[in-house]
């Protein structure tokens, strides 16, 4: 089945563009290491996956009483952090949990992609 | 078991309820493993025992009575399945297409007691913890949502919502049921050893009916403590868990007699399974000091143990035992020990002390009969003897056990017997 893995926040991690050269390549490292890990698990396929521009560059839309406004700034304040995403195909939830712990240390949500077909 | 040739109206009924005790739990783990299909399996495995409920009275019990659960379970399963097929549609639920097969190295490892995998599915951690225990109950146990709702203080309703969503959630998250070796056991081992020890509670002390002890229940979760002890034996929470459950089960005998609840002063001690308290005992005096939930089941697996080791009820080393309550009061903060610790310093330093304690208690359950009960018991010993009657009136009303009532409806009546009793 499809899951939504959605890289929440830095956690006890320093922000991207405040760590240091040798923290950013520790993360990619970890980064790579679990496309890997990913690549080389039967059943396990990497349908997307992006990075985010932080919230900062975001755009919001509400639409109340059938208005629509465009305010700037994530939907939360929680998703400030927002840092990227994956939409994964495994087996099931713990084979997404053990992938998920090869990558950086971010707080991450898990979401099933419920089958509408 | 009843042959095909030889049906009889009574034992069929024996049978089945027999079969539901011993065999629902590892038939719902068997099925989701074929199946991966836990939104159906637990109604077709119910359809399944209705079906036998109403055919082996009359045909007479099959000779494999859980091979024919099992299959008969699984086409109602196929059934739905096919119906969604030609609905043209899948579930939203659909954890994995109707095809799968379960892989080969499911069943062949070290451990393959399909309860405990089917423990280990409710007990993780993308549950909820409120519903983990309550939900192995139901599907490991099969016991009755209103009783898992009496045994968690809250209402039925709520819990019944509690475990659907649960449920949903293992088929909607696909969490998988995958053989212990695979899993971090250890990481879920208070979740577990805490099911374990709430199924035992649910057979020791049922609050309907007119069985006072379901000692199978009972029993049952004492086989799964020996089976965690035997593949765990060096986890705190393992070896305190099983020393608990010995200890108090082997007094199972001694508890009910003639139908009657027989509180520990006044039971017969030779009627206890010394065995089994020598096998807790020995268990119980090696536990290191710990924290959180192993502790937890250390302090009482220490309280079972003073009781084990006084010869006669006037023995008791009341004073370590309300000493241990203490203990386990700060470790936990539930108004169930503090009860219980009333009790026990009621036996140490004289009933009025014990009243003193119970206070509080009956402010956080005002509903549990327990407290009234305790309650009234300690003021009659006090000489309180109306508040002695309104608390006995009270449990009474408030307790849905015949047995326990039975025994309410004797205290109430002793307070007007001129030497009462205790």
């Amino acid at each position: 089945m499809k899951y939504f893995v959605l890289l929440a926040g830095y956690g006890e991690m320093a922000p991207w563009d405040e760590s240091t050269p040798e923290e950013q390549e520790a993360q990619m490292a970890r980064l790579q290491a679990f496309s890997e890990a990913c690549a080389t698990r039967s059943g396990v396929d990497v349908l997307a996956e992006e990075a985010l521009s932080d919230g900062s560059m975001a755009t919001t839309l509400r639409t109340r009483g059938g208005e629509t406004t465009v305010t700037d700034g994530p939907f939360a304040e929680a998703a400030e952090q927002i840092g990227g995403f994956y939409l994964i195909d495994a087996p099931d939830l713990d084979t997404v949990i053990e992938l998920c712990k090869v990558l950086p240390a971010y707080d991450i949500e898990i979401r099933p992609v419920p089958d509408m077909s | 078991m009843t042959s095909r040739s030889d049906p009889s109206p009574t034992c069929p009924e024996r049978t089945i309820e027999q079969v539901y005790r011993a065999e629902w739990g590892r038939l719902l783990a068997l099925l989701v493993h074929r199946t991966r299909r836990l939104d159906l399996v637990e109604d077709a495995l119910g359809e399944a025992f209705a079906r036998a409920a109403s055919r082996w009275p009359v045909e007479g019990t099959p000779a494999n009575a859980p091979a024919w659960l099992y299959t008969t379970a699984y086409r109602v399963v196929v059934g739905k399945l096919r119906a969604e097929a030609i609905a043209g549609r899948k579930a939203r639920l659909l954890a994995v297409g109707p095809d799968w097969e379960p892989t080969a190295d499911i069943g062949g490892d070290e451990l393959d007691d399909e309860r405990l995998q089917l423990i280990l599915l409710c007990c993780h951690p993308a549950l909820p913890g409120e519903a983990r225990s309550a939900l192995a109950l139901r599907l490991v146990i099969g016991t009755p949502t209103d009783e898992i709702a009496r045994l968690f203080l809250v209402p039925t309703p709520t819990m019944a919502a509690r475990l659907t969503r649960a449920k949903k959630k293992i088929v909607a998250a696909g969490i998988p049921l995958v053989s212990p070796a695979r899993v971090e056991l250890r990481s879920r081992l208070d979740e577990v050893c805490r099911t374990i020890y709430l199924a035992f509670t649910a057979g020791y002390t049922p609050g309907t009916g007119t069985d006072l002890l379901r000692t199978d229940l009972a029993g049952e979760a004492v086989r799964l403590a020996v089976v965690l002890h035997q593949l765990i034996p060096d986890a705190p929470q393992t070896r305190a868990v099983l020393a608990l459950l010995l200890l108090q089960h082997a007094r199972r005998d001694a508890r009910v007699l003639a139908g009657r609840l027989v509180t520990l002063p006044d039971q017969e001690r030779s009627r206890w399974r010394h065995d089994e308290l020598q096998a807790g005992l020995a268990l119980a005096d090696e536990l290191p000091a710990g924290s959180g939930y192993a502790e937890e089941l250390r302090l009482q697996a220490l309280i079972a143990a003073e009781h084990a080791r006084a010869p006669t009820a006037a023995d008791t080393d009341w004073a370590a035992i309300a000493d241990l309550y203490a203990l386990l009061e700060a470790v936990t903060g539930s108004p169930i020990v503090r009860l219980n610790r009333a009790v026990a310093v009621a036996e140490a330093e004289g009933p009025e002390a014990g009243l003193a304690l119970l206070a509080a208690v009956q402010e956080l359950l005002p509903a549990n009969h327990r407290v009234a009960a305790v309650r009234g018991e300690l003021a009659q010993r006090a000489g309180h003897r109306e508040v002695a009657r309104m608390s006995y009136q009270r449990a009474l009303e408030l307790c849905g056990n015949q047995v326990e009532r039975a025994f309410l409806a004797d205290r109430l009546r002793s307070l007007d017997q001129p030497t009462p009793p205790g």
